[in-house]
């Protein structure tokens, strides 16, 4: 680790006036920073700042303050109510100690899990632009399938940015030029030739919030998460589903996987397939073949085509089995 | 004797210790002016170091040195096998300026505090000449000369050709690395030219001899202490470089020094179990007869050390079958040398062997068990000498009946719970038993206490609790007044914690040291004026016992005589001793074969729309002679089989081949079992104690509960989805249908 300053953060104005590297849970931070990967001169602590509320908003909907904690986000009976996707997706992720410790505003920044990205010994686009990649010829069964570039196969680890992608959640930051609203859709970035941009935030802008809209009562959601072992492992592939149907027919449906992209990856190839027809496996298939078209399988992870699939097929029959209560 | 404290399910007399963070490990020693070493280890995997610039990192605050190849003396090699020490590796730290492998220590940065320390090494820049590395078995130049390990009987080859049935298949078990939750560390603190060392080990003993040899002082001027252990799994039998640069440290900066491995090193720098690839053919006849065994193993080693995993020689001795030959290679590979893990040899080697029987007993549509027993031993077929004890039989029958063996349709996907398939398979299990030699030295204090203490160390299994238990069995002092002072090399010498023996070792030496400490009070009763048993009878005194701590008339109640303290007291003696030193039974072991039993048996549940393979159940039947603590017992076999569900399912070390650095180094990427992946597990023993290996008849069981997870496993998974899995760990490409690809 490298030497740095540390400031608090007393209001949002003045972390933002501050200039610096934010400091929230850590679970990413601090662990990059032990390796030398992120070596920033300054670190704002923005635990002091009052974003920490967790509130469900008058027309419906739920405001999240971006320093919400993982499990308190988990476990908030609305969330657990109607936005179980999203309880679902944090619960299967890291461990209650992480969780405890782990923030909203973090969580949707947090750094992937490539073996490269974290040894500086290694060529890394996202770490040092323009040194290369070292995992597209190297071990890359955890890498990703979807939306990968010649510079960049890293995975978006995140299981909470996926179940917002697919509840089409909106980030809500402050920066040096005011407050803005972004679609979630819109905030991450293909790696393309930039892997290090990974975002659409500007230097200096802070998370404070992300609002969830309303879900129309009747519709189901959930979150399938497939990996080697049981519990403390990233997603080898992940489907999270937001679902309404009028009897066996798919009125609505939003559709994201994680583990296979390289970011939280909403299909709408997925979901065209399956608005407007009936609710069958048949189709949900079709779905999963239309959602995976475009992977690109690297040399030890061509078996991610395969899983995202069936995660994403079952979490689909999961969802619209008919005894499941609306 | 009494029998109730031996055998019963005893909490661990250290336990409080550990619970409330009272017991004191390597690092938790606090030394006056103690200085703190940080390893820098090598990035690449075959080089040579062109030069190490420490020019920044010498001059951060606190610094006081940082060592290297070419500033430093070198340290002496150990002598091994001329004088039965043994390091990890013998090549010391700074021996010379070539990188054998990734994570090799190429300098050593020491400062008053870990962080300045850790600061200091990130900012030593090595340059390396740099050659291209071979970490994979299939880029490994072909075994040169004449195999490592040969064994034959009969005519294995003719045998095979003319077999009705036949298997052929290789498997392979990539590199494991023990990963105990302690990290290896130690504290060296030179006095003049006197070392203590401040370690975690499996041999105390062992590893003074070697520090002394490799620092070169006699061995009186080292002192080894390791009261506790967070664990070793065969990582820790032998001392590694870290130790020997905490001591070249110390030296160095006139100070305490400690150096502990990080985490990552723990995957690099002190052993694994090696990666084997193992050729199993079986020759049998239509109806089950084994007829041939050919065991050929191909396993690479370091390219500083050698290391051979037997993996073949229970190939040779668990089933009856007239002809087999086996065949060992080594080759070599720039990687950390490998060491004995969990099961050296056994539990490698049983899985292709068990997993090649199940494959033939699927082609004979024949019952597994039915198969290993029809092929029984009644002998040892490797050396012709009757067992010690074996109750292998009774373990598969108790085994099947408690699972409920009978219900399991062989037939592929057959059996359903749910939603998901349900395979079951089952495995042998054995381990050789062994015994060695000990002393212990045993006290009874005139405070009414007692206590026990040897060199030999408890690594976590159990070792302090099972002489509290003699110490208490013989004199009926209870447990809470029996001290144990174990793992220090000033005490009476005792064996390495390694191969399961220590439990059958030291019974005898505590039994004898105790008896004999008795005897000394007994006596002193009847000598001791203001003694009630004191005589001036010489010629026929009564004859005394002790019980319950009292000292008693042969023929008359315990309480009819005094507390044993009492008898000191009277003689102003503050305490009586005995010490005792006891070995192996020589001519027992030319007369029988002695060897640990089980069966074990496992479940898997898969939900093949979402290819998720879970372990479900698990059951152990073990016959290990005479379990002396049953709890502490039953944790060895459980903690186990949690280890065999690692190794059967999860645990892999993956080299980057450009690199030779093994990416998954840390304990989010390596995986090992989570509590969610372990299932309720059940442990039963049989229990026949062997009193040919010793007059408790108890073997050790510290590694047996390992040998057949993982070839059980896999026969479950292929009962329940019909792909056998030959390369572990099992991975849901596996059941995906597409190719499987490895990196190996």
């Amino acid at each position: 680790m490298q030497e740095f300053r540390y400031r608090q953060a007393k209001t949002v104005e003045g972390a933002v006036r501050a200039g610096g590297t934010y400091l929230a849970g850590g679970t990413t931070l601090v662990d990059l920073m032990k390796l030398n990967v992120l070596q920033p001169a300054t670190v704002i602590d923005v635990n002091p700042l009052p974003l920490a509320q967790l509130e469900a908003l008058p027309g419906g909907g739920l405001r999240i303050g971006a320093m919400v904690r993982n499990s308190d986000l988990a476990n908030h009976p609305v969330v657990k109510q109607q936005y179980a996707v999203l309880s679902e997706a944090l619960l299967s992720g890291a461990s209650p100690q992480l969780r405890n410790m782990a923030t909203t505003g973090g969580n949707l920044l947090q750094k992937t899990r490539c073996y490269y990205y974290r040894d500086t010994n290694y060529a890394c686009n996202k770490r040092q632009p323009g040194s290369g990649c070292s995992a597209i010829d190297g071990y890359n069964r955890i890498h990703a399938v979807l939306g990968g570039s010649a510079d960049c196969v890293a995975t978006h680890p995140s299981d909470m940015a996926v179940a917002m992608m697919a509840l089409e959640a909106t980030v809500h930051t402050q920066g040096p030029q005011g407050e803005r609203a972004i679609a979630l859709k819109d905030f991450y970035l293909l790696p393309g030739t930039t892997p290090d941009k990974e975002n659409v935030l500007e230097p200096g802008e802070l998370i404070t919030h992300v609002t969830l809209p309303p879900l129309q009562s009747g519709t189901r959601s959930h979150y399938l998460k497939l990996r080697d072992r049981a519990q403390y492992e990233f997603a080898l592939a992940s489907a999270a589903v937001v679902v309404r149907l009028r009897g066996r027919h798919i009125e609505r449906v939003r559709i994201a996987l994680g583990g296979v992209a390289t970011r939280p990856w909403r299909s709408p190839e997925a979901e065209r397939a399956l608005e407007g027809r009936e609710a069958t496996m048949e189709n949900f298939r079709k779905a999963a073949d239309a959602a995976m078209t475009g992977a690109k399988p690297l040399k030890y992870n061509a078996f991610k085509v395969e899983l995202a699939k069936r995660a994403l097929v079952r979490a689909l029959e999961t969802t619209t089995q008919t005894e499941r209560a609306g | 004797m009494s029998t109730s404290i031996i055998g019963a399910a005893v909490n661990r007399i250290d336990g409080p210790l550990k619970v409330s963070g009272a017991a004191q490990y390597a690092v938790d020693y606090t030394l006056e002016n103690l200085a703190y070493g940080v390893g820098v280890p090598s990035t690449v995997a075959n080089a040579r170091v062109v030069r190490v610039d420490a020019g920044e990192a010498e001059h951060m605050p606190g610094v006081l040195a940082v060592l290297y190849h070419g500033n430093t003396p070198p340290l002496y090699r150990p002598a091994e096998q001329l004088e039965h020490s043994r390091a990890g590796e013998i090549r010391p730290p700074f021996e010379d300026d070539q990188v054998y492998y990734y994570g090799q220590f190429v300098a050593l940065v020491i400062a008053s505090t870990l962080e300045q320390a850790q600061a200091a090494a990130d900012r030593v820049r090595v340059q390396y000449d740099v050659r291209k590395p071979v970490v994979l078995l299939s880029e490994a130049a072909k075994p040169q000369g004449p195999p490592r390990v040969h064994s034959s009987r009969g005519d294995a080859a003719g045998a095979f050709a003319s077999a009705a049935v036949t298997i052929d298949e290789t498997y392979t078990i990539p590199v494991e690395v023990h990963n105990p939750m302690e990290m290896h560390a130690t504290i060296a603190h030179w006095q003049g030219d006197k070392l203590t060392l401040c370690v975690t080990t499996q041999g105390v003993m062992n590893y003074q001899k070697v520090l002394a040899e490799v620092m070169g002082v006699p061995l009186e001027n080292v002192r080894v202490i390791s009261p506790f252990c967070g664990s070793g799994f065969g990582g820790k039998l032998f001392p590694w470089p870290e130790s020997m640069l905490a001591a070249l440290g110390a030296q160095h900066v006139k100070r305490p020094v400690r150096v502990q491995v990080p985490r990552s090193m723990m995957f690099t720098t002190v052993g694994n179990r090696p990666l084997t690839r193992q050729r199993m053919r079986i020759g049998a006849t239509a109806d089950g007869k084994l007829v041939s065994i050919r065991h050929d193993v191909v396993q690479p080693m370091s390219m500083v050390d050698e290391y051979v995993e037997y993996c073949t020689g229970v190939t040779t001795m668990l089933y009856e079958c007239p002809n087999v030959e086996t065949r060992q290679d080594l080759v070599r590979l720039n990687v950390g040398t490998p060491t004995p893990m969990r099961g050296p040899g056994i539990v490698p080697g049983l899985f292709p062997l068990e997993s090649a029987l199940d494959e033939l007993a699927v082609k004979l549509e024949m019952d597994p068990i039915a198969l290993r027993l029809k092929n029984y031993a009644e002998t040892d077929p490797s050396s012709n000498l009757p067992w010690s004890s074996k109750h292998l039989r009774e373990c598969c029958q108790t085994g099947a009946e408690r699972f409920g063996w009978a219900k399991r349709n062989p037939k592929i996907g057959s059996m359903r719970q749910g939603d998901e398939i349900l395979g079951w398979g089952m495995s042998t299990a054995t381990w050789h038993a062994g015994r060695g030699g000990a002393t212990v030295r045993v006290r009874l204090n005139a405070d009414g206490t007692a206590r026990a203490s040897c060199a030999t160390q408890d690594i976590g299994t159990g070792t302090y609790t099972i002489f509290a238990q003699v110490v208490s069995d013989r004199t009926g002092i209870v447990l809470d007044k029996v001290q144990v002072v174990l793992g220090d090399s000033t005490l009476p010498p005792g064996p390495t914690s390694g191969g399961s023996t220590t439990t059958a070792t030291v019974l005898p030496a505590i039994a004898k040291a105790t008896d004999q400490a008795v005897q000394r009070l007994l006596e002193a009763a009847l000598i001791t004026p203001g003694s009630p048993f004191f005589t001036e009878d010489r010629a026929s005194p009564p004859k005394l016992a002790m019980t319950n701590g009292w000292v008693h008339e042969v023929d008359k109640s315990w309480n009819s005589g005094v507390p044993f303290d009492e008898i000191l007291i009277a003689r102003r003696l503050a305490a009586l001793e005995g010490e005792a030193t006891t070995g192996p039974d020589m001519a027992a072991q030319e007369h029988y074969s002695f060897h640990s039993f089980g069966a074990q048996f496992m479940e898997v549940a898969w939900d093949p729309g979402i290819a998720r393979l879970r372990v479900t159940r698990g059951l152990t039947v073990i016959d290990a002679g005479r379990i002396i603590n049953r709890k502490a017992g039953s944790n060895q076999i459980l903690g186990a089989v949690v280890m065999g569900i690692g190794m059967a399912m999860f645990e892999e070390a993956i080299y980057d081949p450009r690199t030779g650095k093994p990416i998954n180094n840390n304990f989010a990427d390596y995986l090992v079992a989570t509590n969610a992946d372990v299932p309720k597990l059940e442990c039963i023993f049989v229990e026949y104690p062997d009193y040919h290996l010793n007059e408790y008849g108890a073997r050790g069981i510290g590694e047996i509960g390992l040998a057949g997870v993982a070839p059980a496993l896999t026969m479950a998974i292929h009962h329940a989805t019909g792909v056998r899995v030959r390369t572990l760990p099992f991975r849901m490409e596996d059941v995906l249908g597409g190719e499987r690809a490895t990196i190996v």
